[in-house]
């Protein structure tokens, strides 16, 4: 039944090349197949990902082995049907033992995971230990699911992943509706009269069913990475779900070409590594630099937000100098520092900042703010004053607890905001602190 | 016949040791976490050796603990800044760890004396044949298997550390919070267990392999979990099970000539099993006497 006897004396070159040109139809076979394993199971893994069950794929991945070896043993073949039911009965008996522990002792549900992956696995391990002592035909190859192997595969193998994965991926598409209020709002669900249950159980039969499929490619210790790390990935560059799904599925597409790629460069080596590793790499890559929520976006978001905060800071301390000392014309670098507390280096990166946007005017060896300037500036403060008034009035706090709020809410209020403030307020002219409210755009000096 | 009591002695000391250290995985609701530093110390038993050149035990250990503090930091880390649920990114970086120690592992398989089966059986069958010596390799004296050596300085580590932090273990692992508020850095005693953790899966590895240290660290602690009333309790009858599960585990792999380590953990798995349908049984029948005992009493009241 061996597909293919790739020799190691041909070089790693020559197997990808004669691999490429599908002189072997079955190249082409496994190609797909394994693209279709790594679309399939990202997809269904988003699922188990978004009901906050992660790791359902690494215990039920475990769970299949056992069923392996007994179907094995009970029906002397490889018939890779054979195989796939026993792996789905023990991989469903599994699902519900991690289900019922919780449920009926005091087991919690991490430690039923951790509990059904080690027991299930130690019986597979158990009975293919037996399986390689007794005299059984047909016996090599069978530990290969444990890390996954392209080139082990046979053709019935492999067409069997196809068909699996496909539909898996129909049942998916034609069902998403469901499936997605589900993940979102189990409850609203059920209010809509839908069979909650039931659904349920289709998800849980595909996720079993992709990772069982999933184990002569990818591997049983390994089979979690390709549910998991795709869509944790897409996390950081979509908040859709559509989106995400897309994204994960060419990301479980893509890992598997590259693995399969490294499988038949070097015949040897296990195909499931390999494939955790460029997933790995693509889920990196996602971390650093997606656009949703990538480390990079949220550094640089942060950095613009605080110098915008600092620039906003220094306008208001010119604001509420010139309001004290309204007979001076400029302010030093010391100035503001005794009524701002912030250190001398930003102090002076901000105010260069602030020249060059024409914010504030180089005047005999200090600063003062120009017009524009001017007007930013006391639109913040009647901001300030106004948010302070607020708490004031609605919230009902004492005027000393009030500044500290404003202190943050004037950098964050919008106009319309402020508009609605004024008009809540009916026109004061003074925060609590007794310090006037500066007229808005458009408003006369009475 | 001498080497079936080595084998049992070495297997008997880790489950010793990984049942106590497995209790406070359980109480502290880290079962994944332990899971996870399980797998991914292989990466660092194989780095430890390729940078290293030698088997040196604590060669082994220093990298073991080391990849298990990193991968038990990164998954913190990643859960708070990469804002994942906490579980999907113990995933994510154990199943990475682990995947680099295997393709490491392939790739010089030649070198390292390791390869992808010992990974997950471990082998417990050869224990015995790999001997250390006391006082060099020429003209030393014989003192007994490797792995036995090392599990027994663990398992020694293991139990000194519980013994002598017992009274913070117990409240960092039963009431957090508690800790919190009297000033013990909860930070430090997580990692402290990690650390145990780790020690205890590299001084099993050879004997058991990285997966079936799980179920060591998990299946007789959580038997213990539905049994005892203090942490003391639990961590006696967490050993009471690991060791019956030694014996039962040797015997029926002497039966079916599979694998030992494997068969322990069957054999642990089957303890649990029993003990929750005793359990359950016995919870039932308690539900049943009540209405036994008020029967007679209806019938002597209406004579």
């Amino acid at each position: 039944m061996e597909a293919w006897n790739l020799t190691h004396s041909v070089s790693m070159w020559d197997n990808l090349a004669a691999f490429w040109r599908f002189e072997d139809i079955n190249a082409l076979w496994v190609l797909s197949g394994s693209i279709l394993l790594g679309m399939s199971a990202s997809v269904i893994g988003a699922f188990a990902f978004l009901r906050k069950r992660s790791l359902i794929g690494d215990a039920l991945a475990h769970a299949a082995l056992p069923g392996v070896m007994m179907a094995f043993l009970l029906f002397q073949s490889r018939d890779p049907v054979v195989i796939f039911f026993g792996a789905l009965l023990s991989s469903f008996v599994g699902f519900f033992i991690i289900d019922w522990l919780p449920k009926n002792t005091k087991i919690k549900p991490d430690a039923a995971l951790a509990i059904t992956l080690s027991f299930f696995f130690a019986l597979g391990l158990m009975l293919l230990s037996y399986i390689q002592g007794a005299e059984l035909e047909n016996k090599s190859g069978l530990d290969k699911i444990l890390f996954g192997q392209a080139a082990a595969m046979t053709e019935s193998d492999i067409h069997l992943l196809a068909y699996v994965s496909l539909f898996i991926l129909i049942t998916v598409a034609l069902f998403f509706q469901k499936f997605r209020l589900i993940a979102f709002n189990r409850i609203y669900a059920q209010s809509l009269g839908i069979s909650v249950k039931s659904y349920e159980l289709l998800l849980a039969l595909l996720i079993v069913m992709s990772v069982v499929v999933g184990l002569q490619l990818v591997g049983v210790v390994l089979m979690a990475a390709v549910l998991l790390t795709p869509i944790a990935a897409t996390r950081y560059w979509s908040n859709q779900l559509t989106p995400m799904l897309l994204l994960a599925s060419t990301i479980g597409a893509l890992s598997a070409l590259i693995s399969t790629q490294v499988s038949y460069l070097a015949p040897a080596m296990p195909t499931g590594p390999w494939m955790v590793v460029s997933l790995s790499l693509l889920f990196m890559i996602s971390l650093f630099f997606g656009t949703n929520k990538g480390l990079l976006k949220r550094w640089l978001e942060t950095r613009a937000l605080r110098k915008r905060v600092a620039e906003e800071n220094i306008l208001r301390t010119f604001y509420k100098l010139s309001e004290r000392q309204q007979e001076r014309e400029s302010f030093s670098m010391a100035d503001v520092q005794g009524m701002r507390n912030m250190q001398a280096s930003q102090l002076h990166a901000t105010l260069d900042q602030m020249l060059r946007k024409g914010l504030i005017l180089s005047q005999s060896g200090g600063y003062r703010l120009s017009e524009s300037g001017m007007q930013q500036a006391s639109q913040l403060t009647r901001r300030h004053r106004l948010w302070e008034n607020y708490l004031m009035q609605q919230a009902e706090l004492s005027p000393d607890m009030v500044h500290q709020q404003a202190e943050r809410m004037e950098h964050i209020l919008t106009a319309d905001e402020e508009t609605k403030l004024q008009a809540e307020l009916n026109s004061s002219h003074a925060d609590p602190h007794g310090q006037p409210i500066p007229q808005g755009k458009g408003e006369r000096h009475d | 016949m001498i080497n079936d009591l080595w084998i049992l002695a070495t297997a008997s000391l880790v489950a010793a040791a990984c049942s106590m250290v497995g209790v406070f995985l359980i109480l502290r609701r880290q079962a994944l976490l332990g899971d996870a530093i399980s797998h991914s110390v292989l990466l660092g038993i194989v780095l430890a050796y390729l940078l290293s050149g030698s088997r040196d035990l604590f060669v082994m250990l220093f990298g073991a603990v080391a990849i298990g503090l990193v991968t038990a930091w990164l998954s913190d880390t990643l859960h708070r800044f990469g804002r994942i649920q906490a579980d999907a990114s113990i995933g994510i970086i154990f199943t990475l760890f682990f995947a680099l120690g295997v393709i490491l592992v392939s790739l010089f398989a030649g070198q390292i004396d390791l390869d992808q089966e010992c990974v997950l059986y471990g082998e417990i069958a050869f224990v015995p044949f790999d001997t250390i010596y006391l006082g060099g390799m020429e003209n030393g004296v014989e003192i007994g298997p490797r792995a036995f050596w090392t599990i027994l300085v663990v398992f020694a580590i293991v139990l000194i550390s519980i013994l002598l932090a017992f009274q913070r273990l117990q409240t960092v692992s039963f009431h957090p919070s508690l800790a919190a508020s009297l000033g013990i850095n909860i930070l430090f005693w997580h990692y402290f267990l990690m650390t145990l953790v780790s020690m205890t899966t590299v001084a099993s590895f050879d004997a058991v392999g990285a997966i079936l240290v799980v179920a060591l660290l998990v299946i007789p602690a959580s038997s213990a979990y539905l049994l005892a009333k203090s942490l003391k309790g639990m961590l006696w009858i967490a050993f009471a099970y690991s060791q019956v599960a030694v014996v039962v585990g040797y015997a029926v792999s002497y039966q079916l000539d599979s694998s030992i380590s494997a068969s322990i953990a069957v054999a642990a798995g089957i303890l649990l099993a029993l003990t929750i349908a005793i359990q359950l049984l016995n919870k039932r029948y308690r539900q049943k006497q009540p209405a036994k005992q008020f029967a007679p009493e209806q019938a002597s009241s209406n004579a």
